[in-house]
């Protein structure tokens, strides 16, 4: 058995086992958020890591699933119903965002996707017959699939670990698949691809769908987990934080987005509870990550421990040998 | 009917005409050689004739079909390949990967996401016997940028050979390289079969003559001598404008 069966299967266990190890409720939603933040850093990922396209307008995609939830449920439809209209809602924003954004790559790209999340957040605030503008919407209750009801923390943590680990197994697969090798390709070289035939275009367009699926899925997770929907989730701060939790945890890793999720899901809602000035503890983590592991947490660590198992490996050199004149 | 033909290419970057008339004529299975000083326009008519750049003007046709108009990611797959002046390749990659890529490029498995690109076994052995044919076996399994210059002359190669192609455009293979590389690329370049019509640019004059059949000479954007190998070396426009004496 590998070091690495062995960390998943240790990883495995402790996911599994949340709720008894954890000191109390509080904590298990601790740890549904973080799971629900990185199903929504996965989907972030496919752009960033893997298409070298970085969004700065995700949470405004994350939002309008979240919010077409709320608005079906409140229109008296429904959990399934509104789950799969979130969904579709959710793909098909991404679809125009696609067509809109693909136009351009780099700056462009950036500014764009900001561009676009802006424009999501405003109607938020303003489109109230459809949003509640600032009061936003909220939700009377969680799903109940096969009549297991998702109201107590443990049951929702259990829906979105199964949710997150499909999340995962699925990213998985598509990043070790023809298209997933065809979608770094044209993040690494993009002319060379179109010279071998490849659609460059067409191969973004259909990442910026799985990248809006995942972070639709997320959507629709936050929306059940907080029961509350307001334009406050669409801003360009929620943007940029789940691009932190990327960028910090490794972008174009598989481990990267969900490190990356946990460590600010755990800054934001645990630290704060001791340190008041938790922003400026994030903002020292973050300055710290970029000088010393600029390629992310994840990737960082392995590097670091790859020089260190060199070094602990390496035959000592004969005292004699070093003392000769 | 012949593998390429180029006729009236114009192109122009603002005022400055790159590309003027040119006209060109490759038979099956033909060694060209593109010759001309640099800012002759050689490049640019290969991007041109790849549909990297969309002329001004002029038609540019494959084995008799007029591929003037179609998009550039579509000519591979009718058996036109390239090789970059700057070598373009994907670094982070071992060697077999990035052949693998060339050859997923025509195929529709490309659009799959829900399979594992490593248990392709006919890619795997495909690109394989691209690498055996610029010696290159051996270091499949080699990260891309743990290898030398050269052997990524000759994995650019293996790419373009591993698509099949009809027509391969070689855009200086030799440059760079030193004279054990520059031997190795030769050697990978002689052995390609006369299915494979090839048109190169290249300014070392020692392997390129030696390589081809016909050369055409380019300076400021036309072609100002053509024709066989004693003739384009004989010719007192090539010793004026190229070889120098």
């Amino acid at each position: 058995m590998t070091a690495r069966a062995i960390a998943l299967a240790v990883a495995c266990v402790a996911l599994v086992t949340v709720p008894w190890w954890m000191p109390g409720d509080y904590y298990v939603n601790v740890a549904s958020q973080i799971l629900l933040y990185a199903v929504f850093a996965l989907g972030l990922n496919v752009l960033v890591g893997y298409a070298g396209l970085v969004s700065l307008g995700h949470a405004g995609l994350f939002g309008i699933a979240a919010y077409a939830t709320g608005f079906m449920l409140q229109s008296g439809f429904g959990h399934l119903a509104a789950i799969i209209v979130a969904l579709v809602v959710g793909m098909a924003s991404m679809a125009i965002y696609a067509v809109l954004s693909l136009r351009s790559t780099g700056i462009g790209f950036i500014m764009i996707t900001l561009a676009l999340g802006e424009i999501l957040w405003g109607l938020a605030y303003r489109w109230i017959s459809l949003t509640g503008g600032d009061n936003g919407i909220s939700l009377n209750s969680r799903p109940v699939p096969f009549g297991i009801s998702l109201a107590a923390p443990n049951a929702f943590y259990y829906a979105t670990l199964i949710v997150f680990a499909l999340s995962a197994v699925a990213m998985t697969v598509f990043v070790r698949s023809p298209f997933g090798a065809s979608l770094m390709g044209t993040r690494d070289q993009p002319r060379r691809m179109n010279a071998l035939g490849y659609h460059v275009w067409l191969i973004r367009f259909y990442a910026c769908l799985v990248s809006g699926l995942l972070t639709a899925v997320a959507g629709i997770l936050f929306v059940y987990y907080t029961q509350f929907i307001s334009p406050q989730t669409l801003a360009l701060t929620s943007s940029a934080e789940v691009l932190l939790m990327v960028i910090s945890g490794g972008a174009g890793t598989l481990l990267g987005p969900i490190v990356g999720a946990a460590l600010v899901v755990v800054v934001k809602t645990v630290v704060s509870g001791f340190i008041e000035r938790w922003n400026f503890l994030l903002g020292a983590i973050f300055v710290a990550i970029v000088i010393l592991m600029p390629e992310g947490l994840v990737p960082g660590s392995a590097r670091l421990w790859r020089l260190a198992w060199r070094k602990l490996s390496a035959p000592a050199k004969p005292a004699a040998a070093e003392g000769k004149p | 009917m012949s593998a390429l033909t180029v006729q009236g290419l114009c192109k122009s970057f603002g005022g400055l005409h790159v590309i003027n008339e040119v006209n060109l004529n490759v038979e099956p299975g033909e060694r060209r050689l593109i010759i001309g000083p640099n800012g002759a326009g050689k490049t640019t008519l290969f991007n041109l004739i790849t549909g990297e750049i969309t002329p001004d003007r002029g038609s540019i046709s494959l084995f008799g079909q007029d591929i003037t108009k179609v998009p550039s990611r579509q000519r591979p797959h009718l058996g036109m390949a390239r090789t970059y002046q700057i070598i373009t390749l994907f670094p982070r990659d071992t060697i077999i990967h990035n052949v693998a890529l060339a050859l997923l490029g025509l195929s529709p498995a490309r659009w799959n996401p829900f399979i594992d690109l490593r248990h392709q076994g006919h890619l795997i052995e495909h690109g394989l016997a691209a690498l055996q044919r610029v010696g290159l076996t051996h270091l499949a399994e080699r990260p891309l940028a743990q290898t030398s210059y050269g052997e990524r002359r000759r994995v650019e190669i293996a790419m373009a050979l591993a698509q099949n192609p009809k027509l391969l455009l070689l855009d200086e293979p030799f440059a760079g390289l030193s004279i054990d590389e520059r031997r190795d690329v030769h050697q990978c370049l002689m052995a390609i079969p006369r299915d494979v019509t090839m048109v190169m640019i290249e300014h070392n004059m020692d392997v390129a003559l030696e390589f081809a059949e016909r050369i055409t000479l380019l300076h400021f954007g036309e072609v100002i001598v053509e024709g066989n190998r004693a003739e384009v070396v004989a010719d007192p426009r090539t010793r004026e404008v190229y070889l120098g004496h």
